[in-house]
């Protein structure tokens, strides 16, 4: 495998082969979906501080008017994702797991999708300060699920230098093609937004990553980009977890970042197809982020595909505007498959960071009975990291968490699931080191 | 919308096809053929004693599992391996009492004392297997003519020994295999049958063609590392080709070492036990090289013609150790981690 790779392309050590699953969405044109009666916006729906409501209840707002500001750097602004009227600020269920605090707008009937509210600004003029506010300001935050804001992504500490702007269109986890068709519908936007990127980090070059599972997307990327120029695309070798932030620099640029530190630290950003396009859209128009592209797929959707869905969309009405029975027990994942993680309600909105809803049959029907591990050594051959998951599976059954920390790299998992995936034995590893981690973390306190 | 069951689980919500009891079950396939072989090669005794060693494995394995009042753990395949692959390495005339008594030996003080499947330290088969080395050496060591005309209508005069008892050789049925007549004769057969297996020797060791040819299709299937034979047979060969060179005329050809005895059975089936065998690819390869130099000394060296066994046990042995000096790096650390 290791001497392959020089022959078909870009690629990390290790890793697991999921079968792609895309074929029911990534042909489809993004459509758009229909507004919903009533919009939930959580007001903490990205990494970091919630936000602070700007609105009152029965207060009448425009689709794009701010109606909650940014509690600090470390928060982003979050607008009207329709013309209606606000009902009130509950606490309501979310996928975060506890009931959070969120805007809810009643629709105003017939509104139309044109937004109402902008601040146009002149790029050109902006400074690197500027730049990163008015990011903060249109509420960007990473679309490839882990909703970290892009303004604080952007925001490179002093004394460290960025050569290399990093962009993941991989798209690694099954079902989602939400991205590719970002990549073939809105190339100019992803490379506007690349631009504008590379100016607030200040970047001399920028590198998209991409599988070679979406060949047309890597020629119509190709197709606008100059050959000699800053921009180029990177044909990176189909396998997950091909496009988390570590791997990707490993496989584009052969840095590895060192264990507890941030891409930065190595002279990269690491930022995803999507979030450039929504940059390269919104902020020369001054518009926040109001909707964003989720790839709906898996058994029992009758209409899979790829939706522009308003941000505060019920799942409720998102699933039965795909036709989405309901009819036999399911689970239903934010995200993949992969990484995601399941829902308890279906009144659960889309936030910012939902890439994907994939509904699976009855997780039941599979015989997932733990047997002993047999040391095969898949989990080894798969961790991305170089960890090893069986010694590691083996502590935490006997509940060794701090050596698990200390002598076995466990904070270095970064949650991918391929250990879990490959096991033979259905061992639930990746899901000890989620417990032992947090047990860790919990002692800290 | 109709009223909705939802279930909660945390990721990853895909899993590889695969389990436990289908890696055992596609390795109890590959043997088959070896083990038909065998049949037509010395007829209704080897398949006596195939029967008797697995029945055996899995009765013992099932009888533990009663009295410690677990569910049992029959049904994952892994005791009938043992009791084939224990049979595979006995001569064919090997009274059915003592392949009993050394596949009862084999699971239930190298298996399930130490904790059942996955918890062994070494192979159970071979455990078994030096017990019988250790307690029959004659029996253990009486080799029987392949292809005897009436192999398939009458069993081997020690067969069926009563238990025991030792039965005596019948010179009408025994033969010398081709390693013993290399060290206690001088004696080189040639590679051809020793590559097709029309030789005396143990039950299922003989055809290296065969033996090769399953070990092949559960490594297709990615049931199998194929790290440990090569590495094995690598070692060996490289190990005897160092002897061959300097001695031509007392040591035997690289060949000869790599086709004859337990050595391509050992290497296919038994070093390549998961269980028993590190789990780092470095480790691997450390364990397989290391196997395949010891078996040919101990060969070469050893007072018995065979040494597969205890080199297999042996690396068994250092196994732990090996895994703990060839960890993987983690990403991002200039150093492999620092193992308890």
């Amino acid at each position: 495998m290791g001497i392959l790779s020089f022959l078909t392309g870009l690629t990390f050590p290790r890793g697991v082969h999921p079968p792609g699953l895309k074929e029911d969405t990534r042909g489809k044109p993004i459509r758009r979906l229909p507004f919903a009666p009533r919009m939930v916006i959580p007001l903490q729906q990205h990494f970091g501080r919630p936000s602070r409501p700007l609105v009152l209840k029965h207060q009448e707002v425009l689709r794009g008017q701010p109606i909650a500001e940014a509690d600090g750097f470390e928060s982003v602004t979050l607008h009207a994702p329709v013309t209606g009227v606000v009902e009130g600020i509950e606490l309501m269920p979310t996928a975060r797991g506890p009931k959070t605090e969120s805007i809810l707008i009643r629709t105003a009937p017939g509104d139309s999708q044109a937004i109402h509210w902008s601040r146009p600004r002149d790029l050109e003029r902006l400074n690197r300060p500027q730049l990163i506010q008015a990011i903060q300001e249109i509420g960007l935050v990473g679309q490839g699920g882990a909703a970290f804001p892009t303004h604080m992504k952007l925001s490179v500490p002093d004394g460290f230098d960025i050569d290399t702007l990093v962009i993941n269109g991989c798209e690694c986890e099954p079902y989602l093609s939400a991205d590719h068709r970002i990549m073939l519908e809105q190339t100019d936007a992803v490379i506007v937004g690349i631009r504008i990127a590379m100016k607030a980090v200040g970047a001399t070059r920028a590198v998209i990553g991409v599988e070679d599972d979406k060949p047309d997307a890597i020629e119509a990327l190709q197709a606008r980009l100059d050959k000699e120029g800053p921009i180029s695309v990177g044909k990176v070798r189909s396998k997950y977890p091909q496009g988390s932030e570590k791997m990707l620099i490993k496989a584009l640029l052969k840095r590895e970042v060192p264990s507890g530190h941030f891409p930065y630290h190595i002279g990269v950003v690491v930022n995803n197809v999507g979030t450039m396009a929504q940059l390269g859209t919104l902020l020369p128009r001054g518009e926040g982020l109001v909707e964003r592209v989720v790839t709906v797929a898996g058994p029992g959707i009758t209409r899979p595909g790829n939706y522009r869905v308003p941000i505060g969309t019920p799942l409720r009405y998102l699933l039965q505007h795909v036709g989405f029975t309901g009819s036999d027990a399911s689970h239903i994942i934010l995200g993949g498959p992969m990484m995601g993680n399941t829902v308890s309600s279906l009144d659960v909105p889309v936030t910012k960071g939902v890439s994907g809803v994939v509904v699976l049959p009855d997780p039941e029907a599979e015989d997932t009975r733990m047997q002993p591990c047999i040391r095969c050594g898949r989990c080894v051959e798969a961790c991305p990291v170089g960890l090893n998951p069986s010694d590691l599976g083996k502590l935490a059954a006997v509940r060794q968490y701090e050596v698990m920390e200390e002598r076995y790299h466990l904070n270095d998992c970064f949650e991918c699931g391929c250990c879990s995936y490959v096991c033979p034995s259905n061992i639930p590893l990746v899901q000890y080191f989620r417990i032992a981690k947090s047990l860790n973390r919990e002692r800290l306190k | 919308m109709t009223p909705l069951k939802i279930e909660l689980k945390t990721s990853p919500h895909l899993k590889q096809a695969g389990s436990v009891e289908q890696i055992m079950r596609h390795v109890t396939y590959a043997l088959l053929p070896i083990c038909a072989f065998s049949v037509y090669h010395f007829g209704i005794s080897a398949l006596a004693l195939m029967i008797t060693a697995t029945v055996t494995c899995v009765l013992t394995e099932h009888l533990f599992a009663k009295l410690s009042g677990k569910r049992t753990s029959v049904s994952d395949f892994s005791a009938v391996i043992t009791g084939l692959l224990l049979a595979l390495t006995l001569p064919p005339s090997f009274p059915l009492w003592m392949a009993a008594l050394s596949g009862f030996i084999g699971i239930s003080l190298a298996k399930v004392m130490f904790g059942g499947m996955g918890y062994n330290l070494f192979n159970p088969a071979l455990v078994g297997r030096a017990f019988a080395q250790a307690a029959f050496p004659v029996s253990v060591s009486t080799w029987t003519v392949p292809g005897h005309p009436d192999r398939f209508t009458e069993f081997l005069p020690s067969t069926l020994a009563m238990p025991f008892t030792t039965p005596a050789p019948v010179d009408a049925w025994t033969a010398a295999t081709p390693l013993a007549q290399w060290k206690f004769d001088g004696i080189h057969a040639d590679a051809w049958s020793l590559f097709t297996g029309m030789t005396p020797g143990s039950v299922g060791e003989t055809s290296a063609i065969l033996i090769l040819l399953c070990g092949l299709y559960l490594i297709a299937r990615g049931m199998m590392n194929w790290r440990i034979p090569a590495a094995v047979l690598g070692s060996a060969f490289v190990t005897a080709s160092v002897f061959y060179w300097m001695d031509p005329a007392f040591y035997p050809t690289p060949w000869f070492v790599l086709l004859s005895g337990g050595l391509m059975l050992g290497a296919m089936f038994m070093a390549s036990d998961m269980v028993a065998s590190p789990i780092t690819r470095s480790g691997i390869w450390i364990y397989g090289i290391l196997i395949g130099f010891l078996a040919v000394i101990i060969r070469f060296f050893g007072g018995l013609p065979e040494g597969i066994m205890y080199a297999i046990l042996l690396g068994n042995a250092v196994a732990p150790l090996i895994e703990r000096i060839t960890q993987p790096r983690p990403y991002g650390s200039r150093k492999r981690r620092d193992a308890a």
